[in-house]
């Protein structure tokens, strides 16, 4: 594909000419006759650095910066792990009722019986998906919702008087599986892979014992390979006496097929700006939720939906939850566009997005794989679920062309790169998710795209390790970015590299 | 089944996929213990796909229980508030390339949404007079409690002074975050005579920090910031100051008095309630270094091309994170608020230095007139629920006749919604209300309001 990338040698909003006053502010002239008596000492007397604009000129700013940045709506974003959906517009449209934006946290429940409704649906909804009794919307993102699970894991252990302070975690795994336990005070045990890639069962029974609080899987795992011998781990974990906690990051490979809760996982969180379609926002807002089966239910972090005839409440009861995660109930517009997408999907559709997602990934590796470029570790005989982890270390090694070189050069074709050097158990990593929402086609020209730059690398190493050459800049100095001397967190220290 | 979300679900197009694969869908599954798989509809949606205007039938009619406050707008208070959401902030947030992003892993293709991450960045620190500012926090509880565990892995001290009336909300989710690493909050007053005073146990050599709100949860307006700064600096704490972005067009930037780490609610800044999130937590520091090393989030700097000469941005110091550092990351923060920082950045140059400098002013100016109308024309009835003389935003009123319960069901009959009853919130506060009132509220809005009290109270 042909494309080249906006380039807007846009100054920084506050450095533009000053204008005016500032917008209109309402009533201000309701107000005007009160003076203001405050103190000098408390007064503000430097500047904010803010520009005083017309408003035209604040919109074509950030246009042009829009135009030099690429999301889903652009074309394919499919880092692996990610779950790059497609983001319907109807929610875009249908979350913007004021009935949402604005409601404030506080109001009383009989004024906001519509947001609770839609709420508790959900919440039934997505216990339905996994298999779990209860869920709670508290976690604003992924990683809360596994700092949550962790720190119930540790009050569950300590409510039974045991010192269990150990987290098992396979080395496929997120990183922010290991951060999270860290941050709940767990020590992380690693479970390495097998050959097969998933969890070494020998390794996982000689590090098990008295001190194991858990085991943070997810499945399938990040190599896109689902933990066959699941029943198994779980024996082994709950006969021990731990828990088995469930990274829902993965969960579009499983989607109406299988649910963590019939696979023995005891704590569940869920992405619903992954799974659900809640666009990224070129990093968040996200949608943690956290849930929980049988007696973990009462460790939930508070308050939960729920339902007394016809009306909907919050229940702040918490005699052993583990308290507050976020100040209110979590983000709710990830909540009210799940809804939307559930309902869009019905039951049948979930389980199409779920069957598709897996479609696509093994369709990709079979176009891949027809050129001889790219490796597929652990048992490529193996169907993949939602992701695929390939290895370039082979181009590396015979071109000098990195992975990164490959992922810059995709950029050149009009599309996002994969995630890269993630799993670490991989060498020169590119790991793919395209999920459900993209076609055939577009599968099809990103496997060519990716054997096209491949063979270049063969013929002109130096044209791949020279790109990109269409994004709005070229390949930029990290190593200066990050260079005490040079860094430059904010405006002020501009001077420092540029 | 097709849907249009699904391409490939074209029946054809799927078949076309599996053949090519020389397999059924079934093979594709074969790993997944027959034990373990879902052998029936997921009991979810409405039994079958809706099509989009059967779905917004249903939101709609679901929506129209809520009451939505406009005119008059809630006069709830919290921490939270109602204020104005610019049009241009909601039209630039709805662009797909910024909307449907990732997270800049790939900088080259992400320029423009790295250069309003970095304007916020440098809009929230000069606003604060701090020096760095991470891309966002997911709110402000969430923030305070990234805030004191940084403390507490700078001064290897568990223990943090915090506000004898500290914002309750805020300080649940403190209790939460800093249960594993055995955090403790020491409670400690301002005393006009005696300064500063601990009001529980606690061995001073375990303490590594103060935390001040500012304004108060009940909008008290600090006036002790310069005696704080020489105790903290005298007791070498480390200084935490959680500050409302609206009021620092008016009042003193905590950089200014000493603050080493800030914080705020960043939900005032043209991001709509959302019936409390998505929000957006502020994070700040002073530069030094080892307080950049311990910054959780994530940071945009300023960088170059490589062989070229354009000016770009990039991810910096991503060692401090997850994705690299795994356990020993200084937090397991990933996916945050970048789009509520996008939103904040846009906001914040829609109004300006002067619009901003307007807007506290007048917000001050509201809360003046609220206090004046309560005090002048509730006489008997309710007082002013503090010994402070100034306050931003929010106002506690003590009722001394009525039960709140009572009144705040009278306002709700008449189309108002009051304050915040704060008696199981925060001790010593019988039967008092936090109001808030903010650049959404008129003259004639305050007046109902007074005039309801009066009637009913």
């Amino acid at each position: 594909m042909r494309w080249r990338q906006a380039y807007w040698d846009e100054n920084f909003i506050q450095d533009k000419k000053r204008y005016g006053e500032g917008p209109l502010i309402p009533y201000e002239d309701d107000f005007r006759e009160i003076k203001i008596d405050l103190p000098e000492n408390i007064l503000r007397r430097s500047s904010t650095g803010l520009p005083d604009l017309p408003e035209i000129e604040v919109v074509r700013h950030f246009i042009r910066l829009s135009q030099m940045s690429y999301g889903v709506d652009t074309g394919p974003v499919p880092l692996g792990s990610c779950t790059m959906k497609y983001n319907p517009k109807i929610a875009d449209f249908l979350t913007q009722s004021p009935a949402i934006t604005d409601v404030h946290p506080l109001q009383d429940e009989d004024t906001v019986q519509g947001l609770l409704e839609i709420i508790y649906l959900t919440e039934r909804w997505l216990s339905e998906i996994v298999g779990m009794d209860k869920c709670s919307f508290q976690p604003p993102a992924g990683a809360a919702g596994e700092l949550s699970g962790a720190i119930m894991i540790k009050r569950y252990h300590h409510d039974k008087g045991q010192m269990r302070d150990e987290m098992l975690i396979p080395d496929s795994a997120h990183g922010s599986n290991p951060a999270s336990a860290a941050m709940a005070g767990f020590k992380v045990i690693r479970i390495p892979t097998s050959y097969k890639g998933t969890v070494d069962l020998d390794a996982l029974r000689s590090v098990v014992s008295d001190k194991t609080a858990g085991i943070m899987l997810t499945n399938p795992n990040t190599l896109g390979i689902f933990e066959e011998d699941i029943l198994e781990i779980s024996d082994i974990i709950h006969k021990t006496g731990g828990l088995l906690y469930y990274d829902g990051a993965n969960l579009n490979g499983i989607l109406g097929i299988a649910r963590p809760g019939d696979m023995g996982f005891d704590i569940v969180h869920l992405n619903l700006h992954k799974t659900f379609s809640s666009p990224h926002g070129g990093g968040g807002p996200g949608g943690g939720v956290v849930c929980a089966r049988g007696e973990l239910v009462d460790y939930l972090p508070r308050p939960l939906i729920m339902k007394e005839g016809s009306r909907y409440y919050w229940d702040y009861n918490c005699e052993r939850c583990i308290g507050r995660i976020s100040a209110f109930y979590g983000n709710i517009i990830p909540v009210i566009r799940t809804f939307i997408y559930i309902a869009s999907l019905s039951g049948r559709g979930l389980r199409e997005a779920g069957e598709i997602a897996i479609i696509n990934t093994n369709y990709f590796i079979k176009r891949l794989m027809e050129k001889p470029y790219y490796q597929l570790p652990y048992d490529p005989s193996r169907p993949r679920k939602h992701e695929v982890v390939f290895s370039a270390k082979k181009i590396l090694q015979e071109t000098g062309v990195s992975a990164e070189d490959i992922s810059k050069a995709l950029l050149d074709e009009g599309f996002h790169a994969p995630t890269m050097y993630f799993p670490l158990i991989v060498d020169e990593a590119l790991m793919i998710e395209f999920t459900e929402t993209e076609s055939r086609d577009v599968l099809d020209q990103y496997a060519e795209a990716l054997n096209r730059i491949a063979e270049v690398a063969y013929k002109d190493p130096s044209l791949v390790k020279s790109s990109p050459r269409n994004t709005s800049v070229r390949r930029l100095d990290y190593v200066r970015a990050n260079h005490p001397k040079t860094l430059a967190p904010t405006k002020k220290f501009l001077d420092k590299i540029w | 089944m097709y849907h249009p979300w699904i391409p490939n679900s074209d029946p054809k197009i799927k078949e076309d996929m599996l053949r090519s694969l020389g397999a059924s869908f079934e093979d594709l599954i074969r790993d997944i213990p027959e034990k373990i798989r879902l052998r029936r509809e997921l009991e979810i949606g409405f039994g079958r796909p809706l099509s989009e205007h059967e779905v917004s039938i249903i939101l709609e009619k679901i929506l129209s229980k809520n009451v939505v406050f406009k005119d008059p707008p809630p006069f709830l208070g919290g921490g939270v508030c109602p204020h104005a959401v610019p049009y241009v902030v909601k039209y630039i947030l709805m662009r797909g390339e910024f909307y449907t992003a990732y997270t800049p892993y790939q900088a080259e293709i992400n320029q423009g949404l790295m250069q309003v991450l970095f304007e916020y960045q440098s809009m929230i620190a000069d606003l604060y007079d701090v020096d760095v500012v991470n891309s966002s926090m997911y709110d402000v509880s969430t923030a305070t409690a990234e805030a004191i565990r940084m403390m507490m892995r700078i001064t290897r001290k568990r223990g943090v002074l915090v506000p004898e009336k500290m914002n309750p909300f805020i300080k649940k989710v403190v209790e939460t975050w800093i249960w594993p690493v055995d955090g403790v909050l020491i409670r400690y007053k301002i005393d006009p005579a005696e300064g500063i005073l601990i009001l529980d146990k606690f061995s001073e050599n375990e303490i590594g920090g103060l935390y001040l709100e500012n304004p108060s949860f009940l909008g008290e307006i600090i006036e002790e910031t310069d005696l704080l700064n020489d105790y903290v600096k005298k007791k070498k704490f480390i200084f935490i100051v959680n500050a409302e972005p609206l009021s620092l067009g008016l009042l003193k930037p905590p950089g200014e008095y000493g603050a080493d780490i800030v914080v705020g609610n960043g939900s005032s800044l043209g991001l709509g309630m959302n019936y409390g999130g998505p929000s957006l937590g502020i994070l700040g520091i002073k530069m030094r270094e080892e307080f950049i090393r311990q910054l959780p989030g994530r940071l945009i700097g300023a960088t170059k091309e490589v062989d070229g000469d354009k000016k770009g941005f990039a991810m910096i110091l991503q060692t401090r994170e997850q994705h690299i550092r795994r356990e020993r990351a200084t937090s397991n923060i990933t996916t945050n608020s970048a789009l509520e920082a996008v939103a904040a950045a846009v906001y914040l140059s829609y109004v300006g230095e002067k619009g901003l400098r307007r807007l506290g002013e007048s917000i001050y100016q509201r809360t003046v007139y609220m206090k004046n109308r309560v005090e002048k024309d509730l006489v008997g009835k309710a007082c002013i629920n503090s010994e402070r003389r100034f306050f931003f935003r929010e106002l506690p009123i003590r009722f001394i006749t009525r039960s709140y319960r009572e009144i705040h069901r009278e306002l709700l009959k008449r189309g108002i919604h009051g304050g915040l009853l704060l008696d199981n919130l925060m001790e010593g506060m019988v039967n008092t209300s936090l109001f808030c009132v903010t650049e959404l509220h008129s003259r004639s809005h305050i007046d109902l309001l007074i005039k309801t009290l009066a009637e009913v109270a």
